[in-house]
């Protein structure tokens, strides 16, 4: 008689058994999947509440097994410094996207990393509004063409994309702060492990955690799913470096 | 049961947390600026948490959060800072979730001025942001009335799971006046669809949003009938020899005490006068100016520190059936007793003194 199958690759538990309305290709699954690995991991889904942005991911809530509020655009971080100071108890997390976060939320964001809101901030850049249909970001790249910089972005008029991270990593209150990229088998296990991080540390009442995570958007960048991949190696990891900009007991701000 | 001396601001902050809320986040603005102080101080005192919000749209985003995990939750500002907080209010609305919001307003349009005034009726009244929706509006008049008003405003913000506002003006809240803090528990309503974490159930859900126009619409008409009830049960109206009026004075918070003053002068020239000060501004207390009889009351001064706002509401209600008047001072005047007693003699076809 042989042992019981033992599965090695399943749903995990934080994730709803559900289709989702994201484009083919988009990496949005995989970074729901990594924040509910997480949870599972850490065994934080039932203190968990989510906080959804405006954008692709307005419907996030449709796809986690864990409480959620939606926000309006830009106002996750607002939400989630209320949630958090009302529920000490509870495990906090946003996840926005480039427009969401680095244009109409750019105040909300700032300020609550510089609070040191002991929540952790999910940030999907993939350089493009993709939900109203793929118009400029404000970390839409030099060049990049999209449905409103139809000649590419040109920044002499508009400036240049707005490296998140970096700018964060300069506050002091902030513990941990990181771009990830989510382009190959060996990023996305990296990635799964600074998502992993930031919630281990949000659970040990560290303070502010905020793990960016370079995306892609086939339909809006004009590529099929693995042209978008390589677009994504090539051009944003250019412009956009990985690694730890800030971790615990640097005090100061990362960015030298 | 103890009276003391207190100023409207921090009366104002002293009944939200005798009402049990702990929980304080906002923006600085004259003239209001006593309430955050005194929460800030008092808070944490009652294991309680002030945040100053980085703008008045960060903070009722705040209160959005802080209700939604199901915590009594309180902001205040003026006028500029309540309409910064209208995307916050409509999305609160949308979500059902229960806030309590104070303003005490100031003259505008635009940053206006910083004197005391009336002229957000249509803001508060009217819903203030986007969609279908209303807050309630309690209007107090006296320091004694805008610590009772607050205290009721967390119940009833519970009861309907909707923002409460309560639109004060830069007197009230200036203001000292003797004031008792009334002795009860903060009232307990049960949350089971605020976001706590998920452990035992299945997981809460607290949004605004519904793609489907018909379950948009539902929703809609779920948000009328809440709407409805207040109109139903939660009216609040004080009415002043309405009995035999031949003239009736409407107005509300401070300009409802310049009329109390203006009634007593008109009394002792023989004018049999009344008085209707709406206590809820929304729910309006439609019926009180629907039961006035035409064949008694030649007609209505509605008085106000605006150009006409709540006037619209006393004709709308009182159906063309009685002359509706109106008096009001703007920018932060206020109108004084002589000015109403003037504009009634004058209306009455009266001798007016000059």
């Amino acid at each position: 008689m042989s042992a019981p199958a033992k599965p090695i690759f399943q749903k995990p538990e934080s994730l709803r058994d559900r289709p989702t309305h994201y484009c083919p290709g988009c990496t949005h699954g995989i970074a729901h999947r990594l924040v509910a690995e997480a949870l599972d991991d850490l065994g934080l889904r039932e203190r968990a509440v989510g906080v959804a942005p405006v954008g692709c991911s307005v419907l996030a809530y449709n796809y986690f097994n864990c409480d959620f509020q939606e926000a309006a655009h830009g106002r996750a971080p607002a939400l989630a410094t209320g949630i958090k100071r009302g529920r000490p108890d509870t495990i906090v997390f946003t996840y926005q996207g480039d427009g969401d976060l680095a244009s109409i939320g750019m105040a909300e964001i700032i300020h609550a990393a510089n609070r040191g809101e002991k929540i952790t901030v999910v940030f999907i850049n993939n350089a493009i509004y993709g939900m109203t249909g793929g118009q400029m970001a404000p970390t839409t790249l030099v060049g990049q063409k999209t449905t409103t910089s139809p000649y590419g972005r040109d920044p002499e008029q508009i400036g240049w994309p707005i490296r998140m991270a970096e700018l964060i990593s300069t506050l002091t209150a902030p513990v941990y702060v990181t771009r990830q990229a989510l382009y190959t088998p060996q990023l996305v296990r990296k990635a799964r492990k600074a998502v992993r991080e930031a919630f281990r540390l949000q659970a040990e009442e560290k303070g502010f955690t905020f793990v960016e995570l370079l995306s892609t958007c086939p339909t809006g960048w004009g590529l099929t799913p693995v042209e978008a991949l390589e677009w994504g190696k090539e051009k944003m990891m250019d412009y956009f470096p990985l690694g730890e900009f800030k971790k615990p007991g640097e005090e100061e701000g990362g960015a030298k | 049961m103890t009276r003391i001396l207190m100023k409207g601001a921090e009366a104002v902050g002293e009944a939200a947390i005798k009402a049990g809320c702990r929980h304080f986040f906002g923006y600085p603005i004259t003239p209001q600026n006593e309430i955050p102080e005194y929460m800030s101080r008092r808070l944490p005192q009652v294991g309680g948490t002030y945040v100053q919000g980085e703008s008045e749209v960060a903070s009722i985003n705040m209160l959005f959060g802080c209700a939604g995990a199901g915590v009594r939750v309180m902001t205040s500002s003026s006028s500029p800072g309540i309409s910064l907080m209208q995307e916050g209010i409509s999305y609160i609305a949308g979500a059902e979730l229960p806030v309590v919001i104070i303003n005490m307003v100031r003259g505008g349009p635009g940053l206006g001025g910083i004197q005391p005034a009336q002229s957000d009726y249509f803001q508060a009244t009217r819903g203030g942001g986007h969609g279908d929706y209303f807050t309630m509006v309690l209007a107090p008049a006296t320091v004694q009335e805008a610590v009772e008003l607050v205290m009721d405003a967390f119940d009833l913000a519970d009861k309907y799971r909707n923002p409460v506002l309560v639109l004060g003006d830069g007197i009230i809240g200036q203001m000292m006046e003797p004031v008792e803090f009334p002795e009860k528990e903060p009232a307990r309503f049960e949350k089971p669809w605020a976001t706590t974490g998920c452990k035992g159930r299945e997981p809460n859900i607290v949004k605004s949003l519904l793609l489907d126009p018909y379950a948009l619409e539902e929703h809609n008409r779920k948000l009328q009938q809440k709407y409805e009830r207040m109109k139903r049960e939660d009216v609040r109206v004080e009415t002043v020899d309405l009995e035999g009026a031949e003239v009736v004075l409407c107005a509300y918070g401070t300009t409802s005490r310049v009329c109390r003053t203006a009634m007593e002068r008109l009394k002792e020239k023989g004018v049999r006068v009344g008085l209707i000060r709406p206590i809820t501004l929304f729910p309006f207390p439609e019926k009180t100016v629907q039961a006035l009889d035409p064949k008694k009351v030649k007609f209505i001064l509605t008085v106000e520190m605006s150009l006409g706002q709540m006037v619209q509401d006393v004709k709308l209600f009182t159906e063309g059936r009685i002359p509706v008047h109106f008096f009001g001072r703007t920018g932060g005047v206020v109108p004084t007793p002589q000015e109403v007693v003037h504009e009634v003699l004058k209306h009455l076809g009266k001798e007016v003194e000059k």
